[in-house]
């Protein structure tokens, strides 16, 4: 135990030393924020020129209303056509709007021009578009008798409100989207994670393996303890990055956010892609409020636990599966290509059925491999918001803790014949002949 | 006392014996020379003295305990194929090491001193492995062999790739930590290191034993009872009477080769009868060398 421990300690230390790490570290967070920061600006700067425009509009469609915006001015003038082209070629203004008379009052497309050489911006047109397309709306509505209040009548806003039978809890329409986001980010967050510090895992084994250093530790300790030592070690690691993370991305948020002058509305208006956030301000601001209801009120207390167990018991299996791997090869990074791939089918194929258990949490498909060993460990968590009766859960974390340990010892079996064995291609013949060896 | 013992031990792997029903005694601050060719089953059974493997049979018993897992904290193996942390800082690495031989890190940073202000290298401290040059790394590499004073110290080619300077540096050591009470089971297959060095030696060759004992004592069993005599002047011509073989004549020096039951006094004797002049008399004793040649190529035929 003592010595898993050693091991456990030089895995972590010279992991979390390592300049790179301390780098990647604490540069990603950082690295995503200015990305975003990027987008958002990129996002939010329009034209940086000054922009006026005329707009020729004799039957008054638009009744001398256009909105100004930052960088772009529109003048309405009734001078002729030539004459205001006149002034386009005196660089006085930037381009005509020519609104047409509107000769089909019940028409359902409208043409309006736009005279210049330069063509106008993405948003530019979206405004005046939408103006335009109000005014005619209006116009129609006056035509057709219509009044405005029977129009807001007519539409109405469909929701359902999901009513359970048995179970005494409360569940509105926003738990299930707050559960499925959640679910998939953990789903997809599991899957690099294993991934990643499973590789890492390898990645050491194939060192101490190449270095020939392995001899000497194991004469000193028992093969076992060296693979524990290595899984806990690397596993710290991560945990570690992970929390960095946690905590870094917020503090660093509101740094970016009061440097940059980030706030949530424009990184909202980027999501929604640039439409008026008046059409959603007045319902969002509820549903964010809701969105934080439903966060408190999911059931954290067996969330949490659970989901740091399956990443445990998953992380544990794999990473041992890749040490068994990585002791296999030796030097040759091709040929552990070649023998990941059958450990990387199970974690892809959990992740996609996680992915499909957003959608359809109770699909057979989404229960059955919650409860099958190694797919659980993603799927499962998956579900964890979705509320799965408990004895699926029970079923789950009973065959994943067996089965995990199970394939940790089948990992040990190969892994201490793999490290002393050199110049032997390693197939999966050969390492199912390992298991067997004795002593 | 013997430090080592191994009692009838034998190593299958799939297809061969590895070890063949092996039995020798290590003796408590003795040299011992484990010889063989390449394959004979020396890393195998060193395998298994170290608790890397376990034998399929046989006993073996370290400081007069069956080998259990405690005991390789007592044992100092440098196997032949050396290798280190590149990565690694000189002090965390042998820090390192020799904590998973169950140094407490107090203690190990103590010895640890001791031994690179021995020689000469504590201002490698913080100096990376992969920065040293192979003979500066193989130093380390026998500090961190030897640092928790192991009762029992193997050492898997320990010369090899080092310079006459360094390698003279590393003998020294081994005869005085075997002053200071520790064996060290020496494995090689370079003769003339073994005679020098060892006291005993066992020649395995296909995973079985085929010679053991003193160093003195296989010479003595393997002699040929050829003496050498260097002179001065002629020879008399009476001398090719006498029951001797004439194995080689030249200027100044003859090699005779005694029968069974003649001594080197007869033959002394004889010779200062004849009156010849001698300058020195030396009885021939066969290199570890040739031994090993010859034992290992009959075995083979």
């Amino acid at each position: 135990m003592n010595k898993i421990w050693l091991v456990t300690q030089r895995e972590y230390l010279t992991r979390v030393k390592n300049k790179t790490f301390i780098l990647t570290t604490l540069l990603t967070p950082l690295g995503i924020l200015v990305f975003m920061a990027a987008v958002v600006l990129v996002m939010s700067t329009g034209s940086d020129k000054v922009k006026v425009i005329n707009v020729y509009d004799p039957t008054l469609l638009l009744e001398n209303e256009l909105k100004t915006r930052d960088n772009l001015t529109f003048k309405f003038s009734n001078e002729s056509l030539d004459a205001q082209k006149e002034l386009y070629k005196e660089k006085k203004i930037n381009g005509i709007l020519e609104i047409p008379a509107l000769t089909d009052s019940l028409a359902s497309k409208y043409v309006y021009k736009y005279h210049s050489d330069d063509q106008l911006a993405m948003d530019e047109t979206y405004a005046i578009e939408s103006a335009i397309g109000k005014k005619i709306r209006n116009y129609k509505l006056k035509k057709l008798n219509i009044d405005s209040n029977t129009l807001k009548n007519l539409d109405t806003d469909v929701s359902a409100e999901p009513v359970t039978i048995l179970a005494d809890k409360k569940i509105s329409s926003i738990t299930t989207i707050v559960s499925s986001v959640l679910g998939g980010v953990v789903g997809y967050a599991m899957f690099f994670i294993i991934l990643f510090y499973g590789m890492q895992v390898m990645r050491s084994v194939m060192e101490e393996k190449i270095n020939r250093i392995v001899e000497v530790l194991i004469s000193s300790l028992k093969p076992f303890e060296l693979m524990m030592g290595k899984v806990i070690g690397v596993g710290l690691v991560g945990l570690t990055q992970i929390g960095i993370w946690l905590i870094l991305m917020p503090i660093i948020y509101i740094i970016g956010a009061a440097l940059f002058g980030i706030n949530p509305d424009s990184m909202g208006a980027m999501n929604t892609g640039n439409i008026p956030m008046e059409d959603i301000a007045m319902s969002s601001q509820d549903k964010i409020g809701q969105i934080f209801l439903e966060i408190r009120a999911m059931n954290w207390w067996l969330i949490l636990p659970l989901t740091l167990f399956y990443f445990l018991a998953g992380y544990f299996a794999y990473s041992a599966l890749f040490a068994a791997i990585g002791s296999a090869v030796g030097e040759d990074i091709n040929e552990a290509n070649s023998l990941t791939l059958p450990v990387m089918m199970p974690l892809m194929f959990s992740m996609y059925i996680g992915i499909s258990a957003v959608n359809a949490p109770d699909s057979s498909l989404a229960v059955w491999s919650s409860m099958i060993p190694l797919l659980s460990s993603i799927v499962m968590p998956v579900r964890l918001p979705f509320d799965p009766p408990w004895w699926q859960i029970a079923i789950s974390v009973v065959s994943l803790v067996i089965f995990s340990i199970f394939l940790v010892w089948l990992a040990a079996r190969i892994y201490r014949v793999g490290i002393l064995m050199y110049g032997k291609k390693a197939s999966f013949k050969e390492l199912s002949k390992w298991i067997f060896y004795k002593g | 006392m013997n430090v080592l013992s191994l009692q009838n031990v034998v190593k299958a792997y799939a297809n061969h014996i590895a070890v063949n029903d092996v039995s020798f005694d290590v003796k408590a601050g003795s040299i011992f020379g484990l010889l063989g060719p390449n394959g004979a089953g020396k890393t195998s059974l060193i395998r298994i003295i170290t608790t890397i493997t376990a034998a399929d049979s046989g006993k073996i018993f370290l400081n007069d305990h069956p080998l259990n897992h405690l005991h390789p904290n007592e044992i100092g193996y440098m196997p032949e194929e050396r290798g280190l942390y590149k990565k690694m800082k000189v002090g965390e690495q042998l820090l390192y090491l020799a904590q998973l031989k169950g140094l407490s890190s107090k203690d190990a940073k103590i010895k640890l001193r001791n031994w690179l202000e021995k020689f000469e290298i504590l201002s490698w401290w913080d100096k990376k492995i992969g920065d040293l040059s192979k003979g500066m790394s193989q130093k380390v590499q026998f500090i961190a062999t030897v640092v928790h004073d192991p009762s029992l110290i193997i050492l898997d080619e320990p010369f090899s790739g080092l310079d006459p300077i360094n390698a003279n540096l590393i003998k020294d050591e081994i005869y005085q930590l075997k002053e200071k009470g520790a064996s060290i089971l020496f494995s090689t297959h370079r003769m003339e290191q073994v005679e020098e060095i060892c006291e005993d030696i066992v020649l395995i060759n296909k995973g079985k034993i085929l010679l053991y004992g003193g160093v003195d004592k296989i010479k003595n069993d393997f002699k040929e009872h050829l003496f050498s005599v260097k002179y001065n002047g002629n020879l008399p011509e009476s001398i090719s009477d006498h029951n001797y073989l004439i194995v080689s004549k030249t200027a100044n020096e003859i090699v005779f080769k005694a029968g069974v039951d003649q001594t080197s006094n007869d033959l002394l004797r004889n010779l200062i009868n004849s009156h010849v002049n001698i300058v020195s008399f030396n009885e021939i004793m066969p290199s570890l060398n040739e031994i090993f040649i010859k034992i290992v190529e009959s075995n083979n035929e």
